[in-house]
């Protein structure tokens, strides 16, 4: 009984802990569209990547990232890597010393608050006061 | 001297007109239980169009968060509008507010803009979605969407508001980086109106109430 007792007490803890991480998120009031990228960054001791969607939508279409670099619409599903970056992939293929300022700009890409998750910043989903709902006949 | 003399009368002032307001705002909240605030889940948004290290995402204490640009600087010339980055990208770019590049290296070929609507009859009484591929092909390729989000055949797909809110289909852009989906935004989507005399169809559960 008692050991039922703390493990509950112990998983509200941990909700409360989750719920408390969460928050600073939540209160944050980035630029819509923003993408935090932090699969590896932080683990790397790197602070979690920034891309501005808006900044580069006012100097590209869609079309140039999304068909002809070949970024996959979804945040952190890209598998990015600074050895991919420096081979002219991703990132790498603008930020070049061509067509915008080299890699070795690191604090300018590197530019989140440490820890914060990978996310798409004021999305639809992340915005709802309650999880989303799921239609009647969805299976 | 005089100049400090002057900061701190401003200072009584200032103190003197706001104290009374504060103690009852203070008296009025302390009766309520902070269970019962006034709003329980909704967040407004704070300022608009904040500089990076104000926006809860980038770090205040790297140098290179101050060099990027702040929003605020950048929208000053765009079309502006209610919701998203508080930019009308559509209206911005027919204008010719920003010219952004259709290809990596610039010049190339302008973009192949496809004049074709497509509607989308609308269970309910929400009005029916008109699908515009012009301001779909103004800023994306065929390629973007046909075939893996959509396939390019009318009335071929299944949609549905709550999937569109999970993100999927409409909702792999809208709601992320292309408009958001919120009351304001509704009718951009749902445009054309239900023909004259159209009425929302009865549930079955009171079609047969018996008590009705
Ligand atoms: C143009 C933007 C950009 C610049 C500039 C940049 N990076 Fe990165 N970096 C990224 C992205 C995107 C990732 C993937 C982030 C993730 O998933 O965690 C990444 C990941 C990393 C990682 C972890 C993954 C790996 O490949 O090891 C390290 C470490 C790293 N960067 C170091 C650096 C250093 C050091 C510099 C400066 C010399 C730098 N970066 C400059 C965009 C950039
Ligand atoms: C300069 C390149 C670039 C441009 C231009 C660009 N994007 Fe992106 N987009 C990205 C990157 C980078 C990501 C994040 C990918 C990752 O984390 O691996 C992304 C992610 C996304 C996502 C995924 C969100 C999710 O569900 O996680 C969507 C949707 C998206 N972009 C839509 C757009 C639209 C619409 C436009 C045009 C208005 C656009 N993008 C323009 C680079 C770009
Ligand atoms: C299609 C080309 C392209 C790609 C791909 C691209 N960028 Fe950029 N980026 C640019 C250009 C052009 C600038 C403006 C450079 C200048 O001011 O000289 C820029 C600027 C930036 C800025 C600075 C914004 C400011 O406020 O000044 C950041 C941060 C940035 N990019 C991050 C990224 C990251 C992270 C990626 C990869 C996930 C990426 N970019 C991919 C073209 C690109
Ligand atoms: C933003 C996404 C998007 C883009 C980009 C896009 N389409 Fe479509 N397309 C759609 C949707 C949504 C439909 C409607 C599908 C349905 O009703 O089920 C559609 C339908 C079609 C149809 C079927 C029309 C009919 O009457 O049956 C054709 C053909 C088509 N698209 C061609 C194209 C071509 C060519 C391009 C590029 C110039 C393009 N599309 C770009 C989303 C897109
Ligand atoms: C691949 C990304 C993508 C998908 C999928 C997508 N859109 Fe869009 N949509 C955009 C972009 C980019 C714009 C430009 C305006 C903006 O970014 O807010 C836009 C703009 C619009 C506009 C305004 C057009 C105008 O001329 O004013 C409407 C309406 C719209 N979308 C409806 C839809 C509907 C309905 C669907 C689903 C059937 C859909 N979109 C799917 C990317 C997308
Ligand atoms: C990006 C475009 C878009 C926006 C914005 C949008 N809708 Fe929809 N909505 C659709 C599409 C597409 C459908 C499915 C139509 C069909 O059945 O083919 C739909 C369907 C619906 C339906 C019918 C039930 C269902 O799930 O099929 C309702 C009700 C609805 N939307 C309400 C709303 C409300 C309320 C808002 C604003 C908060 C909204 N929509 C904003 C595109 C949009």
């Amino acid at each position: 009984m008692k050991i039922k007792g703390l493990v509950k007490s112990m998983r509200y803890a941990l909700i409360g802990g989750v719920l408390a991480l969460l928050l600073p998120f939540s209160a944050s009031h980035a630029e819509y569209g923003d993408v935090v990228i932090n699969n590896y960054a932080d683990a790397a001791g790197m602070r979690p990547v920034v891309f501005p969607h808006w900044y580069h939508r006012i100097r590209f279409r869609c079309k140039v990232c999304h068909a002809d670099l070949g970024f996959a619409f979804k945040a952190g599903g890209n598998d990015i890597t600074m050895e991919k970056i420096i081979d002219g992939q991703f990132c790498g293929a603008c930020h070049n010393g061509e067509i915008a300022w080299s890699i070795e700009n690191c604090g300018m890409c590197h530019s989140g608050i440490p820890n914060t998750p990978t996310q798409i910043h004021g999305s639809t989903v992340q915005r709802l006061v309650a999880p989303s709902y799921k239609s009647m006949n969805a299976k | 001297m005089k100049k400090l003399m002057l900061v701190g009368v401003v200072l009584l002032v200032a103190a003197l007109v706001s104290t009374p307001a504060v103690v009852m705002a203070a008296d009025a909240e302390a009766a309520v239980s902070s269970a019962n605030t006034f709003n329980r889940l909704l967040q407004k948004p704070a300022e608009k169009n904040l500089p990076p290290a104000e926006d809860g995402i980038h770090d205040a204490e790297n140098d290179n968060t101050y060099v990027l640009q702040p929003p605020k600087i950048a929208f000053d010339s765009l079309v502006r509008s209610d919701f998203g980055n508080y930019v009308d990208w559509i209206k911005s770019l027919r204008e010719q507010k920003i010219s952004p590049r259709t290809e990596r290296m610039g010049g190339g070929e302008e973009a192949m803009i496809m004049d074709l609507d497509i509607i989308r009859e609308v269970r309910g009484s929400m009005p029916n979605v008109v699908f515009p591929h012009k301001g779909h092909t103004e800023w994306l390729q065929c390629s973007n969407c046909h075939p893996d989000i959509f396939i390019p055949q009318q009335g071929a797909n299944r949609m549905n508001m709550a999937g569109i809110l999970l993100g999927q289909k409409c909702g792999v852009c809208h709601g992320k980086v292309s408009f958001p989906i919120v009351t304001t935004t509704c009718r951009l989507c749902h445009s054309q109106a239900k023909p004259e005399g159209w009425a929302p169809g009865k549930s079955a559960a009171s079609v047969d109430n018996p008590w009705q």
